[in-house]
């Protein structure tokens, strides 16, 4: 990057803009060995215990969508960070930036769904800041939260634990969120099948650790960039491949609907209660009905497996058995144009 | 599905047998370029059937002039640029629309009827509505342009470069050079225009013209049906999407485009000037028209340096055989429209396809 570049959107998008943004511009600024693993959360040693420690800002419009609001989003988002790490989360901070002019109702149900959000997860916040700037200066209201939990004992989750022959399970149908807001955005005519799977994955996380302990290599929630991101990046972690099958990665029929009238590619679809959990091949049947069996994992799916590859790339087999590559979604998907 | 797929499989043989060589069938229309990559449809075809990715990416085929003029209306102050989301990473001479949305002007709208709206909620601004696209948009930027009219919205101005398929397809088939041996044609255009109007295709340059809609059943059944008439010389319109497309077309969206546009000559990156593909205001709505009203001057220009865009949308090259392709122009430093729009043939091929090709 040089001196006269500016920020673009597509520097937020999730994809390979922002990838550059933080290796070229961010991480040398406080270059330290636990950032520069830029994992979900940072896991740091207090006395005798492993903590995990993460935060992440929350800008959605619009505020209140089927399925959830920025509210809960903010609860949920930060919960899933820690608990995808293998971390029980203990307690939040919740921050926030407020456009003045905001309605005072406004502001009481965002904090009414936050705070059920958090109760229904057993996890109180316990601390926060508020400010307000000019109209114009923001738009409505952002939050920022930030979270710390108790790493599991048993959990052993990181990319080298990934090895081929490993199963990849995804806990139920993607890009329910990123669709829903655009179709809500956009005025469509779904809009009102379509529910945004905004919610925890701190329960399926907890037991799949519990119970498996170690056969469950990685977790990560495809949040930004959706399942292709995090595929992609599990293979350049790893440098394997990785084989999906298209007919095995549930999906909604409205939302595909959707993503097919605006032309998007539903692998890169935002989801905010979702997690894709990598284990052992002997033990994915038993991790798929853990999952099953869970509030938020009951449409969940083995889609697919690592595989040695001589170049790590991420392959769809589709529904007519070709082939294609999946990868990084690059910057914000534009809608086309017929 | 696999014994329609394998159906397909004996038809392409059969064509390939026929004419002695590798075939090739141009698809018109840029979201069939992008689901037959997303289906794997290029993997699961045998090596004899080419499939040409044609001029049907709205952006891909917009020339550089027009984008140059966009992007000095986006200077303005006095302006607010409504325009479809593929548009703003195309490269102009001086920058993007893109790297100016910090100026607060350029909104992105999913449809001319939000352009409309923007007219009415800002009413200090002039509104340009950056109206691109095929016969699919151009309806609605026709319904936007008389309903200012009628409400008599003074601020909304359109910038019309709508395009026609029809006379691209005969211009491509009178190159001398060309490699087209028949047409997969858009479904969304055939709705509105008729599956009638590839006719005068079929009768005078001999060549199979088949309407697919986008599922990639469909798209196959296409390519086996093309294949068929390939393998017998039996060249006819046909539609593998008849549920939605009628022989003579939507006859209203027809007449609202007749009653507001004239077809006039204009360019085509990459085609260059085509007789009667551009439609342009009538001089009734003359007081809507940006190029009347806001001094936009819109002259043809050359494609950037380097860019092969041009002969990709004529089916000349495949992407990777631009020099530039996966080197200096990628999706996040686009050097063409190609690369940029997500219909685009050099997206799709960047995207999709894997990488041991790519270095080809
Ligand atoms: S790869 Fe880039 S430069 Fe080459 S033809 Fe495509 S868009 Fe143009």
């Amino acid at each position: 990057m040089t001196a006269g570049d500016k920020i673009l959107l597509a520097h937020g998008g999730g994809g390979r803009l922002t990838d550059e943004l933080i290796h070229s511009v961010i991480l040398p600024a406080f270059e330290n060995q636990t950032l520069n693993k830029l994992t979900d959360s940072a896991e740091i040693r207090l006395g005798k215990d492993n903590i995990c420690f993460t935060t992440d800002s929350y800008v959605v419009k619009p505020l209140f969508f089927n399925g959830g609001d920025i509210g809960k989003l903010a609860v949920c988002g930060t919960i899933n960070d820690l608990a995808v790490a293998g971390a029980k989360p203990v307690a939040l901070s919740l921050s926030l930036i407020i456009e003045e002019g905001l309605e005072i109702s406004i502001l009481k149900k965002i904090l009414a769904s936050a705070a059920q959000a958090a109760k229904e997860e057993n996890i109180s916040i316990v601390c926060g800041d508020t400010k307000v700037v000019e109209a114009g200066s923001a738009d409505k209201i952002f939050i920022n939260t930030s979270g710390v939990g108790l790493k599991l004992s048993k959990a052993e989750v990181g990319f080298e634990k990934i090895a081929a022959g490993d199963k990849i399970i995804v806990s139920g149908t993607i890009g329910d969120h990123g669709m829903t807001i655009m179709s809500q955005r956009e005025g469509m005519k779904f809009e009102s099948e379509m529910k945004s799977d905004c919610g925890s994955v701190a329960q399926i996380c907890a037991k799949e650790i519990e119970v498996l302990d170690s056969d469950i290599k990685f977790m990560r929630d495809p949040t930004r960039g959706g399942l292709a991101a995090t595929l992609s990046e599990i293979s350049d972690q790893t440098d394997l491949g990785i084989e999906i099958q298209e007919t095995q990665i549930p999906v909604n029929p409205t939302t595909q609907a959707a993503a097919d009238m605006l032309g998007f590619d539903i692998l890169n679809i935002a989801n905010e209660g979702k997690v894709v959990i990598v284990v052992s091949g002997q033990k994915a049947d038993e991790c798929l009905e853990i999952c099953k069996s869970c509030q938020n994992g009951k449409d969940a799916a083995i889609i697919g497996q690592i595989v040695k590859s001589s170049e790590p790339l991420v392959e769809l087999i589709t529904m007519i058995k070709g082939r294609r590559i999946v990868q990084m979604p690059y910057g914000r998907e534009l809608p086309r144009i017929c | 599905m696999l014994e329609r797929i394998n159906r397909a499989y004996i038809q392409i043989a059969r064509a390939q047998k026929s004419l002695g060589r590798k075939i090739n069938i141009m698809e018109v229309c840029g979201t069939h370029t992008v689901n037959v990559f997303r289906a794997g449809l290029r993997d699961a075809f045998p090596e004899g059937m080419r499939l040409l990715s044609g001029p049907g990416c709205p952006v891909c085929i917009t020339d550089q002039g027009y984008i140059d003029a966009v992007l000095s209306l986006a200077d303005r102050d006095d302006c607010i640029i409504a325009t479809y989301g593929d548009m703003i990473r195309v490269p102009g001479r001086n920058g993007s629309l893109e790297q100016r949305t910090n100026r607060g002007n350029i909104k992105i709208v999913l449809s001319a009827e939000d352009a409309l709206k923007l007219a009415k909620q800002n009413p200090d601004k002039k509104i340009v509505f950056v109206a691109i696209g095929f016969e699919t948009t151009a309806p609605a930027t026709a319904v936007i342009a008389n309903e200012a009219i009628e409400q008599g919205i003074k601020n909304l101005f359109i910038f019309s470069n709508h395009k026609l398929v029809i006379p691209a397809m005969k211009a491509l088939l009178s190159e001398k050079n060309h490699k087209i041996d028949a047409f997969m044609c858009p479904g969304h255009v055939s709705v509105i225009i008729g599956s009638d109007a590839y006719k005068p295709i079929v009768e005078q340059f001999k060549r199979p013209c088949v309407v697919a809609g986008f599922e990639p059943m469909q798209i196959v059944e296409a390519i086996s049906e093309i294949c068929r008439q390939l393998a017998d010389n039996t060249p006819a319109v046909d539609s593998v999407y008849p549920a939605a497309v009628t022989a003579a077309g939507n006859k209203t969206a027809q007449k609202i485009i007749e009653e507001t546009f004239d077809a006039v000559d204009g360019c085509w990156r990459g085609l260059g000037n085509i007789d009667k593909s551009t439609l342009k205001l009538k001089g009734k709505f003359s007081e809507l028209d940006a190029e009347k009203q806001l001094g936009v001057k819109f002259i043809h220009e050359e494609d950037l340096t380097g860019c092969q865009c041009g002969q990709v949308l004529c089916g000349l090259m495949d992407p990777p055989d631009c020099g530039l392709f996966a080197k200096s122009c990628t999706p996040d430093t686009p050097v063409g429209p190609c690369m940029v729009s997500s219909e685009g043939a050099c997206a799709a091929w960047f995207k999709y396809t894997r990488r041991k090709r790519r270095n080809q």
